[in-house]
């Protein structure tokens, strides 16, 4: 079992709340689910869309076949009509759109009508139409009714009759109306545990959460906002402080005052926005003070597509911040990476007082993935500042006082007599301003050298999936991870394939735990593949490897691959095998 | 017992006669008469000669970028609001390239003292014009003169109902500690400009120019009173008022922030232990 359903119409006409719900019956049902938007800049109108698989079996991706369409406009019809699978069903509202079309594969459900007979009110017409899909599907729709009380139970118990009649109409309509479809999710499919539905920018919120972050500075910008919309909704149970500063500059600056002072600290934005902060970067490099900044990348170049996706910031990430200091760039490729990376950069941030950057797209941002649970036992926090008691116990105390290990513990100004004292400029150990030659080569080594290492070797090797001695190795990097995987999946079957997906991309992963590049080296064909038009990460892996890959795929039209889209143009390289 | 050798910091690296020398001195007895010991502060400052004064005075420092003084300051004080945060700033480094943050600082009123250096110059690249240069002044950059009318930084922020605006004079060191005292007492966003003459690039400004103009404001003057404070804040020319122009009573920003209404949020726990519970709304 493995459907695809697409919801379109224009933005304000409720396409979030019928999506949103089923993806909830469905996920609650113990389904696997991936869900994912697409959406214009702008606030109404327009042509936007909401796609939901779920199957009975893990997904991870899009496919280009869709089983059920909820047209909510005229555009989803001329748009999308031609995207139905064999024996895909469109169901529309001919009344509403004032259009009627025959032929087998449109359901004519009157929304709006039902919407008024059985709830009253226009507005539940998107109640019958997330009815309907589940009448379609052959589903129960007891979860649906429960959601609606959860949903609507503050506004009185009429809403929630109102809503539910809707409902039970919707189903009604289409249980009948679609006496030739060939749907069935049937009870063995759905299993009576639930499953998580997370989305990546959740995760990346939990993943903060979960490290202890206790201050996080943005200016709004899509698609990293959900980020702080999350933390800011968690702000009074976690003890969070949320400000949106006036612009990505102050956002940074922001987070790194607050770090200074002994908070754990962190910001978001997209590449325009990282654009502004990457001198507060480079102080963040020179004072050794801990952030994690969250980049979520959408197309560029300038404003590109605001509200699309691509992985083009790589190079940038790797090179922002003028003069040289160590970072940590993560990517992660699904919601329980954003989750565990998230948790991870805050560790290595404070550990080792660096900026630690979580590199997503608007694709991970959106999209939400089932699972069974997450296991909280691997989240880490171990609090590496000098504080109170501990910070007064020192008998000496400079900021920035050579060790062994290039760091030097962070005192909270203020807990002790001791002063804590950092500069921009070139500094000596207690964090005065020097011209001197020798103390910059000194503090240079104490940056850079002496804890580049030590953060390499933190880094986790590449995850491998499939053949263990491939032909064919497909590599890549974050969002692309659950499309890759099924492409794996599917062309298993005629071909020795794997994937190497890496998350953690900077430090570059040694070798030594996983040889990946014997790996690469032994297979007939390695292809990357990549959201962007350049080939960013097959630059990086040359510049840190040696390795030329034998096959590119690139894509940079701000929409993401989908199964279908990539097998096919992996069976275009794989032909010269 | 606190004594200004408490804050005996690095030899400063200014010109001979700079204007910075006696704000440094107005800022020790400041702080030795309020009895705030080093460690009971932060600066942070930015870049120019004003950005170098932690470093000569003994304190925490973040000397961080131009022109960001202010939201680096508002960070640490949204952190530790039980921790004095003053930002020392120039003319440059605040009117100009942060003035953006100037605005915002004085919107939200987080609670931080800002003192700025205002020797109408850009001192450290010898000699430009800065946003309170007078119009027509000549440098290397603009030899026909400067363009632009030269900001006003007091009518500004009692535009923007800026919770404590002061004028001081470098020279008149006493006055001007005065006014630190009063701007670290006081509850509420702070900016305090000071004239500061630059002996090497402001030939116009001078200790001399300042000093036939500059006069106290009268005990009579009503900081309280908005209106009559924008007709001192206006004046600019012949007599330049020095003193306590503005004041009001806003909530802090420290005050609206419910996180930190019962517990500073450097000394808060973190929560790791809920996030079992947090997972459980995702199903």
């Amino acid at each position: 079992m493995d459907y695809s359903v697409k919801i379109g119409g224009e933005a304000g006409q409720g396409i979030q709340t019928i999506g949103d719900t089923l993806s909830r019956v469905f996920s609650r049902a113990g389904l696997h689910v991936f869900t994912n938007q697409d959406y214009e800049s702008r606030i109404r109108g327009g042509h936007n869309f909401y796609q939901i698989r779920l199957s009975d079996r893990p997904i991870g991706a899009l496919r280009d076949a869709i089983d059920i369409i909820v047209a909510l406009d005229r555009e989803s019809i001329t748009r999308h009509a031609k995207e139905l699978a064999d024996s895909g069903r469109l169901m529309y509202d001919s009344e509403s759109l004032k259009e009627k079309h025959d032929g087998p594969a449109f359901l004519d459900i009157p929304f709006t009508s039902l919407a008024i007979r059985h709830g009253g009110e226009k507005i539940m017409a998107n109640t019958v139409a997330t009815g309907a899909v589940l009448g379609m599907l052959g589903m129960d729709i007891d979860i649906l009714l429960s959601i609606i009380k959860e949903t609507f139970e503050k506004k009185g118990d009429a809403i929630v009759t109102a809503n539910r009649s809707a409902a039970l109409a919707g189903h009604d309509s289409a249980v009948k109306g679609c006496t030739g479809c060939s749907f069935a999710v049937s009870r063995e499919e759905t299993s009576p545990k639930p499953k998580m539905l997370v989305a990546g920018v959740d995760a990346i919120g939990l993943g903060a959460l979960s490290a202890g972050v206790k201050f996080y500075a943005a200016y709004p910008m899509t698609p990293s906002t959900g980020i702080m919309n999350y933390i800011a909704g968690k702000e009074q149970e976690y003890g969070v402080v949320v400000e949106q500063a006036e612009d990505e500059i102050a956002a940074i600056n922001m987070a790194l005052g607050a770090s200074f002072a002994g908070a754990r600290a962190m910001t978001g934005t997209s590449g325009g926005g990282f654009a502004l902060m990457v001198e507060g970067l480079s102080l963040a490099g020179m004072t050794e003070t801990p952030v994690v900044i969250a980049l979520g990348q959408r197309p560029g170049p300038a404003t590109g597509f605001p509200t699309r996706t691509e992985q083009g910031e790589l190079q940038f990430a790797l090179s922002a911040g003028h003069g040289e200091f160590p970072r940590v760039i993560f990517a992660p490729g699904t919601p329980k990476q954003a989750l565990y990376l998230t948790n991870k950069a805050f560790d290595l941030a404070e550990k080792y007082q660096i900026p630690a950057l979580i590199l997503f797209d608007q694709y991970l941002a959106d999209s939400q993935w089932t699972y069974e649970g997450f296991d909280t036992g691997s989240l880490k926090y171990t609090d590496y500042r000098l504080r109170g008691e501990a910070f007064r116990k020192i008998e000496n105390y400079k900021r920035h006082a050579f060790t062994d290990t290039g760091v030097t513990p962070l005192g909270v100004p203020g807990d002790a007599k001791h002063l804590v004292v950092t500069d921009s400029d070139e500094h000596d150990e207690e964090g005065h301003i020097v011209e001197d030659a020798a103390m910059r080569i000194r503090m240079v080594e104490k940056r850079l050298f002496k804890k580049l290492p030590l953060i390499r070797n933190e880094i986790a090797a590449p995850f491998l999936y499939g053949d263990h001695d491939p032909d064919v190795v497909i590599v890549g990097w974050g969002s692309t991870f659950g499309v890759m995987q099924e492409a794996v999946d599917v062309l298993a079957k005629d071909y020795a394939v794997s994937m190497l997906h890496f998350s953690e991309l900077f430090p570059f992963p040694l070798t030594d735990r996983f040889d990946y590049l014997s790996l690469l080296r032994n297979a007939r064909m390695t292809i990357c593949i990549e959201q962007n038009a350049a080939s960013q990460f097959a630059r990086l892996m040359r510049a840190e490897t040696g390795h030329e890959f034998s096959g590119h795929i690139t894509k940079y039209d701000g929409r993401p691959f989908s199964v279908e889209g990539l097998t096919g143009e992996l069976h275009a390289h794989l032909r010269k095998l | 017992m606190l004594t200004s050798e408490n804050f005996r910091g690095q030899v400063p690296a200014w010109c001979p006669g700079c204007g910075n020398f006696p704000i440094l001195k107005a800022f020790k007895d400041a702080l030795v008469d309020l009895d705030i010991g080093p460690h009971q502060f932060t600066i942070v400052s930015g870049i120019g000669q004003a950005g170098k004064f932690p470093h000569y005075l003994r304190c925490n420092t973040f000397n961080g970028l131009h022109g960001r003084t202010l939201p680096v300051a508002t960070g640490h004080r949204l952190a530790n609001h039980e921790h004095l945060v003053i930002a020392v700033a120039g003319d440059g480094d605040c009117y100009g390239e942060g003035g953006n943050h100037l605005i915002h600082a004085m919107r939200r009123n987080i609670n931080v003292k800002l003192f700025v250096h205002n020797n109408q110059v850009y001192g450290l690249t010898k000699g430009q014009a800065s946003p309170t240069t007078s119009e027509g002044t000549r440098t290397k950059n603009v030899p026909y003169g400067v363009p632009s009318e030269q900001l006003n930084p007091m009518a500004l922020a009692v535009a923007l109902d800026c919770s404590f605006v002061a004028r001081g004079f470098a020279a008149d060191t006493e006055h001007l500690k005065n006014l630190i005292k009063a701007a670290v007492s006081h509850k509420g966003f702070s900016l305090v400009d000071i004239l500061q003459p630059c002996v090497t690039f402001n030939t116009v400004n001078t200790y001399e120019w300042y000093r036939q103009r500059v006069y106290h404001l009268d005990p009579d003057h009503n900081p309280m009173d908005r209106t009559a404070a924008f007709a001192r804040a206006l004046e600019w020319g012949p007599k330049i008022p020095l003193g306590v122009i503005y004041r009001n009573n806003r909530a802090t920003m420290e005050e609206r922030v419910p996180m930190i209404a019962e517990k500073v949020l450097v000394r808060q726990d973190a929560q790791i232990g809920k996030i079992a519970d947090t997972l459980k709304e995702f199903y």
